[in-house]
């Protein structure tokens, strides 16, 4: 992680957000991101990101719900310590659905939501750079990383033309760290910006 | 007189006035940001002191033993599976409207869902108490988890419908928890980019995990959502389908019928609406939320409560057919002579009153959007569903197989009921808590239906519609040009 220079345009209505976002990709900026109050859809597609694959941990993380429920199900009762049950079979398969599937449903869920924050680095105690505090409430913050070819003026200039309400440069640290939301944190002594 | 040529009459809007994204998150945080209410601190209060004299009446019963309470070898399940079975079923209504709504793409639930939600968990959390403590030896109770063991090792009967509910009830309760919270991350961010003082600041900025509100997070949080609402959907139908087979599993007249898993599912979505109306009604008045939770709203969760009502109304009359159609005698014995009759006749008949004939009063749109007659009713049916339980339990127990253990009359003592109180106790505490410290109205969900209802849809409406068709014609093309832009890196 390192300190990088940005240009951040801040948008009041998504209908605005729209034909800015096509045109500054168009004049060819890399978007670092925009941070929106609720999901816009179409937004993703819009900046050119990909689908999301969640689902298929969420799957997979199932599978090995059904997996470990019916296994450890079957050593228990044929293997480890088998009951006779008034003569029914060891291998009582329908009577392990309902546990089968709560195992499924559980390590699905669980290992879902904890692929989701290990991607996104959500954790207590994360801290992140706020670009802009409004970007939770009502603006849709777009942020352009400034690269070594970037003339910002000419960025500002057209952010600025293409309907942002309010436009500045920050110098922030573009990951994650260990921190509190009320304090400023000096994260580096001084600044390795070229 | 509407705005635009071509308005449609049939919806009305999700949110009343003519909202900003700004003016939705000051409506809905400032209640975090103000002091409570005098009328939050006797609630909560009295909350308090319920639970206290719950936690006392489950002392006691530690303590001293099962006998503190009147339940017998006849009567073994008496108030406190009782209240285990209503509880569970309250806690559905928060995952049909989190969850199966959002899969049937219903817009209204955005106002409710969060608190509902809420609800889910409080109310799973009341009733896991009832089986632990049932147990006697509680400090045994991590006798049901399949742990490795130096007796044996001895592992529990996967068999055993009551291990059955042990999984669902426990995955039940984490699985909301995850939904609930995940979905909440992005609004405890609001509260924490909103915050003036430190502490609060702090606090929600450990609460929010270092929400930012990216595009990408974005589109994976609504894919997880979509996913955890496709999980939880046969979730909480098996958990109560798995409570039934706690009573349908065994050979005890009245309970050995293959209708119990609809039927309950049914009738804990029937209850879960009532205890969400009446929840929700103090809230929207409380917290000044009637343009979020409008009258729309309330009419439509009456609707969920008329059919719930009456598919639990159709299984109370099936019972009675199969009873007499089967000709067991124990089954007709137990339905018409122990049950709609004898000692505890007055119990089926307030549950019939209750649950099948009060709620048909909602075929009247005019008292379905009746905020008072609403109150009333959600109360009137909390108390129905739980008397349908007691009915279930008791009039099937007292009176066995062998007439020489048969109970008269089953009388709950004050412990027993102390224990009752304590959940409500529990449950508003926590709901207090909750309606203090987080936001009770999902706001990001909010924000993103706001623009396709109400007073801002019609605006848009009527800029569309002086557009002509070349306009409509130009944009489209534009739209597609933007899809497929080369991109040039500088």
């Amino acid at each position: 992680m390192a300190l990088k220079k940005f240009v951040v345009g801040c948008f009041e209505d998504e209908k605005v957000l729209f034909p800015a976002v096509a045109k500054v990709r168009k004049a060819g900026y890399k978007f670092h991101d925009i941070y929106t109050p609720f999901p816009v859809h179409g937004l993703d597609k819009a900046m050119g990101l990909r689908d999301t694959s969640i689902h298929t941990a969420g799957f997979l993380f199932g599978m090995i719900g059904t997996t470990t429920a019916v296994t450890f199900m079957t050593w228990v009762f044929t293997k480890d310590w088998p009951v006779n049950i008034g003569g029914k079979p060891n291998f009582a398969l329908p009577a392990w659905i309902p546990i089968t599937f709560e195992l499924t449903v559980l390590c699905a869920a669980v290992g879902m939501v904890l692929t989701f924050c290990y991607i996104c680095q959500l954790a207590p105690f994360v801290k992140k750079h706020t670009f802009h505090p409004r970007a939770t409430d009502d603006l849709f913050v777009m942020v352009i990383e400034c690269g070594e070819k970037t003339d910002e003026q000419e960025l500002t200039t057209l952010l600025n033309s293409v309907g942002a309400q309010e436009v500045n440069t920050q110098v922030a640290e573009e990951g994650w760290w260990i921190g509190r939301y009320d304090q400023e944190q000096e994260l580096y002594k001084e600044p390795n910006i070229a | 007189m509407s705005v635009t040529k071509y308005e449609s009459q049939l919806r009305e809007p999700l949110v009343n006035g003519d909202k900003t994204y700004g003016q939705v998150t000051q409506d809905i945080v400032h209640t975090i940001e103000a002091k409570p209410t005098r009328l939050w601190y006797i609630g909560f209060y009295v909350s308090v002191a319920l639970l206290l004299f719950g936690v006392y009446s489950v002392y006691r019963e530690v303590v001293y033993g099962i006998g503190q309470w009147n339940v017998n070898r006849t009567i073994g399940w008496g108030w406190d599976i009782t209240n285990f079975v209503w509880w569970v079923g309250i806690g559905h209504a928060g995952t049909l409207i989190s969850a199966i709504l959002l899969l049937f793409r219903q817009g209204w639930r955005t106002g409710v869902n969060r608190a509902a939600e809420a609800m889910t968990i409080f109310a799973v959390m009341c009733a896991g108490q009832f089986p632990i403590f049932h147990m006697g030896r509680v400090w045994m109770a991590f006798f049901t988890l399949p742990y490795p063991n130096t007796r044996g090792p001895l592992w529990p009967n996967f068999n055993s419908p009551l291990l059955w509910d042990v999984f669902a009830i426990s995955t039940y309760f984490t699985v909301s928890l995850l939904f609930w919270y995940s979905g909440l991350l992005p609004d405890l961010a609001t509260v924490r980019d909103r915050a003036k003082t430190k502490l609060r600041k702090h606090l929600y900025g450990i609460a929010s995990f270092g929400w930012s509100g990216s595009t990408k997070h974005w589109q994976r949080h609504e894919s997880l959502s979509l996913v955890l609402a496709g999980l939880s959907t046969p979730l909480v139908l098996s958990v109560h389908t798995i409570v039934s087979f706690d009573f349908a599993t065994s050979v005890v007249p009245g309970w050995h019928t293959t209708i119990f898993p609809p039927y309950f599912v049914a009738g804990a979505i029937f209850s879960g609406f009532a205890m969400v109306q009446t929840l929700m009604l103090i809230l929207r008045k409380v917290m000044n939320l009637q343009d979020y939770i409008t009258l729309g709203h309330i009419e439509a969760m009456n609707k969920v409560i008329v059919l719930t009502g009456s598919i639990v109304g159709c299984a109370y009359l099936t019972e009675l057919f199969m009873a007499w159609y089967s000709q067991v005698p124990f089954e007709q014995d137990i339905f018409f002579k122990y049950r709609i009759a004898g000692p505890y006749g007055w119990s089926y008949w307030l549950m019939m009153t209750c649950n099948v004939v009060s709620p048909q009063l909602f075929w009247s749109r005019k008292l379905r959007r009746n905020v008072l007659f609403t109150f009333i009713m959600s109360i009137v049916v909390n108390i129905g569903m739980w008397f349908e339980r007691f009915v279930i339990i008791v009039s099937s127990l007292y009176r066995d197989y062998l007439p020489s253990s048969w109970s008269i009359y089953y009388r709950p003592t004050i412990w027993e009921v102390g224990f009752y109180l304590g959940t409500f106790g529990l449950f508003f505490t926590c709901f207090f808590l909750f309606s203090k410290y987080f936001p009770v109205i999902a706001i990001a969900e909010i924000k993103y239906v706001l623009k396709t209802t109400g007073e801002s849809y019609k605006n848009d409406m009527s800029t569309l519609e002086n557009k002509n068709v070349d306009e409509f014609i130009h944009e489209m093309h534009d739209h597609h040009e933007e899809g497929s832009v080369k991109v040039v890196h500088h």
